[in-house]
C-alpha cells in the first residue's frame, strides 16, 4: 500500500483525489501529493530500506504509488562518488559527485518514469507521452516498451542525433516537432486535455512524476550514512528536480530517517547562459522568471518558460544557496574536468552541473569546507555533437614500433593524467 | 476580428464544456472580455486581483507565448487562435 493522502494545490490549499490531476482547476497551481507522514514514520526504517532492491523503489514508503512489480528497468541507486581529484582542482575538501549517468537510459529520466509509468498503470492508462528534450524521451520510449504500452513521445525536431536514436530504437511513435522545447511542451499540454487517456507523464502525471526525483535526495543521504550533505548543486531547466532533491531530504527528517532533526542543506542551482530564466531572477533579485528562447548547447536544460522556475527560485533563497549561469565554452570545459579528474563523462548539463560549481566555488558562495553533492544527471555519450573539434586522438601512427617511439620521442603524448 | 479560444480541460466547466469558444476582439484584453460575457466567471480565472495574467496561466495568440508580445495588449487579427494553457508542464 501507499501512504498517499491526496493531492494539494500549492498555492490555494485546495484538495483534490488522487487521479490524473497536475493543476489546480480554480488557480492553475500545480498539485502535490500530500502523504500520511506519521504512518509511513512506523513503517519506514534505515534497516527495511537497506533490505530493498537496489532500485529507487527501495524508498517506496516515500513514493507516489505502491506496486509489487512496477514499471522498472532498474532505475536509481547510482553511484555517489568520493570526487578528491576534481575537489582538488576546484580548492574543495569534502566533494562528491551524484553519477545519475549510469542509470538504464543514461539519465535521471528513468526515476520519474518509472514512479509515473507505474503510476500510470495503476490508474488505467494503456498509452504513455511525453514532452520531452530528449533523455525523457529516451526513458519514455524505454519504459513504455517494457511495460508493453503504447507510447508518443514528443522532442524539438533540432535534437542530439544520440538522443533521436535513442528513443526511436525502443519502436514507439516518436513525433519530432518544428520548433523548441517550449513550442513542444505548449502542443502537448494541449494534447493532453483532447487525448485525456494518455499518460503524459509530464503533463497530467506530473504530480507524481515529479516526486520520482526525490529519490536523488534520498540515495545521496542513505550512501553518506543517513546524513544530508551541506550543499548540493543541482542543474535547472524547469526547476522541478530541484525542488524535489529539497523536499527528498526534508522528507527524511520528518519520517525519522535523519539524524538531528531537520537538514540545512544549501541548494544551488546551475543554469546554461543561453537559457537562464532562473539564474537571472536571482542575480536581478526579481519575483518574475521572465521568459527566454533559448540558445544554447545544453539542449536537455533548454526550458525557456520553467514551470518550477519560481519554486525552485524559493527553494534556492530559502537554503542559502546561489543560481550561476555559465557559457558553453564553460560547459565544454565542465565536461572535459569531470572526466579528466574523475572518469565520469557527463552530457552538456553536467558540464554545466560543473562549470557552475566552479563558479560559486570562485565567488565564495560554496566554501572549502562544505560536504559538497554536484548532481550529474546524464551520460555524455548523448551529447558527443558538443566535443566535436575538442577532442581527438593524441596521435595517428602507422602500426609499427618506430612510428611509436617517434612519435613519445617527438612529446606528442601525454604522461601525465 | 473573429478569433477562436482555446480552453483547457480545468475551465470547460465553464463553457459547458467546450474546448473551444468563437469571440470577437482586437485585443487579448477584449477576447478576456468576451469570454467573460459569454461564460461568466472566466475573467477571474485567468486574470489575477491587480487585473494582470495569473503566475501560472499561459496564454499564446497565434502560438506565440504573450509575454513575449504585449500581454493582454497584444492584438489579434482575424481567424487567429488564442490558446489558454496551464503554465504548469513539462520539464
Amino acid at each position: 500500500m501507499d501512504f498517499v493522502e491526496g493531492l494539494c494545490c500549492r498555492e490555494c490549499g485546495r484538495k483534490y483525489p488522487v487521479e490524473a490531476l497536475h493543476v489546480c482547476d480554480y488557480c492553475f497551481g500545480p498539485l502535490e501529493v500530500t502523504y500520511d507522514y506519521e504512518a509511513i514514520r512506523a513503517s519506514v526504517s534505515r534497516e527495511k530500506i537497506a533490505a530493498g532492491p537496489l532500485t529507487i523503489w527501495r524508498y517506496g514508503d516515500l513514493l507516489p504509488v505502491s506496486d509489487a512489480a512496477p514499471v522498472d528497468l532498474g532505475a536509481g541507486f547510482t553511484p555517489l562518488v568520493k570526487a578528491d581529484r576534481l575537489a582538488a582542482e576546484l580548492g574543495l575538501d569534502d566533494l562528491w559527485i551524484k553519477n545519475d549517468t549510469v542509470n538504464p537510459t543514461a539519465s535521471f529520466k528513468d526515476r520519474v518514469v518509472s514512479v509515473s509509468l507505474t503510476k500510470a498503470r495503476q490508474l488505467g492508462f494503456k498509452v504513455a507521452a511525453c514532452a520531452s528534450t530528449g533523455n525523457l524521451a529516451n526513458s519514455v520510449a524505454a519504459h513504455a516498451a517494457r511495460a508493453g504500452i503504447a507510447s508518443y513521445v514528443f522532442i524539438p525536431d533540432n535534437l542530439e542525433m544520440a538522443k533521436v536514436v535513442t528513443t526511436a530504437v525502443y519502436g514507439g511513435n516518436l513525433v519530432a516537432v518544428h520548433g523548441n522545447y517550449d513550442d513542444v511542451n505548449r502542443l502537448c499540454a494541449e494534447l493532453a486535455s483532447e487525448h485525456p487517456t494518455w499518460a503524459f507523464v509530464n503533463v497530467n502525471l506530473r504530480t507524481y512524476y515529479a516526486e520520482g526525483s526525490k529519490t536523488l535526495a534520498f540515495e545521496v543521504a542513505e550512501q553518506l550514512g543517513w546524513q544530508a550533505p551541506d550543499h548540493v548543486i543541482v542543474p535547472v531547466a524547469s526547476g522541478s528536480q530541484l525542488t524535489k532533491i529539497h523536499k527528498g531530504f526534508i522528507e527524511l527528517a520528518k519520517v525519522g530517517l535523519l539524524d538531528g532533526g531537520e537538514p540545512n542543506v544549501r541548494i544551488s542551482g546551475a543554469q546554461a547562459a543561453g537559457c537562464s530564466p532562473v539564474a537571472t531572477a536571482f542575480l536581478e533579485q526579481s519575483d518574475y522568471i521572465r521568459p527566454v528562447k533559448p540558445a544554447t548547447i545544453a539542449k536537455s536544460l533548454a526550458i525557456g518558460n520553467p514551470a518550477d522556475g519560481w519554486y525552485a527560485l524559493e527553494v534556492v533563497r530559502k537554503t542559502g544557496g546561489a543560481f550561476a549561469g555559465v557559457s558553453d565554452d564553460e560547459i565544454v570545459d565542465g565536461i572535459r574536468l569531470l572526466a579528466r579528474t574523475e572518469g565520469i563523462f557527463a552530457e552538456t548539463a553536467g558540464g554545466v552541473t560543473v562549470a557552475t560549481l566552479e563558479k560559486l566555488v570562485s565567488n565564495g558562495t560554496v566554501r572549502p569546507g562544505e560536504r559538497v553533492v554536484a548532481y550529474v544527471t546524464g551520460h555524455g555519450l548523448k551529447t558527443v555533437e558538443a566535443l566535436a573539434g575538442k577532442v581527438a586522438p593524441t596521435t595517428t601512427i602507422d602500426p609499427t614500433l618506430d612510428a611509436f617511439e617517434a612519435a613519445l620521442d617527438a612529446g606528442d603524448l601525454r604522461v601525465h593524467g | 476580428m473573429s478569433v477562436t479560444v482555446r480552453i483547457p480541460t480545468q475551465l470547460r466547466s465553464l463553457t459547458g464544456g467546450l474546448g473551444e469558444v468563437p469571440v470577437e476582439a482586437s485585443t487579448l484584453r477584449d477576447a478576456i472580455d468576451a469570454l467573460e460575457a459569454a461564460h461568466p466567471g472566466l475573467r477571474e480565472r485567468l486574470l489575477d486581483d491587480t487585473g494582470g495574467l495569473r503566475r501560472f496561466v499561459n496564454v499564446f495568440v497565434a502560438d506565440e507565448d504573450v509575454r513575449f508580445l504585449q500581454g493582454l495588449e497584444t492584438s489579434v487579427q482575424d481567424g487567429q487562435t488564442i490558446s489558454v494553457v496551464p503554465a504548469v508542464a513539462g520539464g
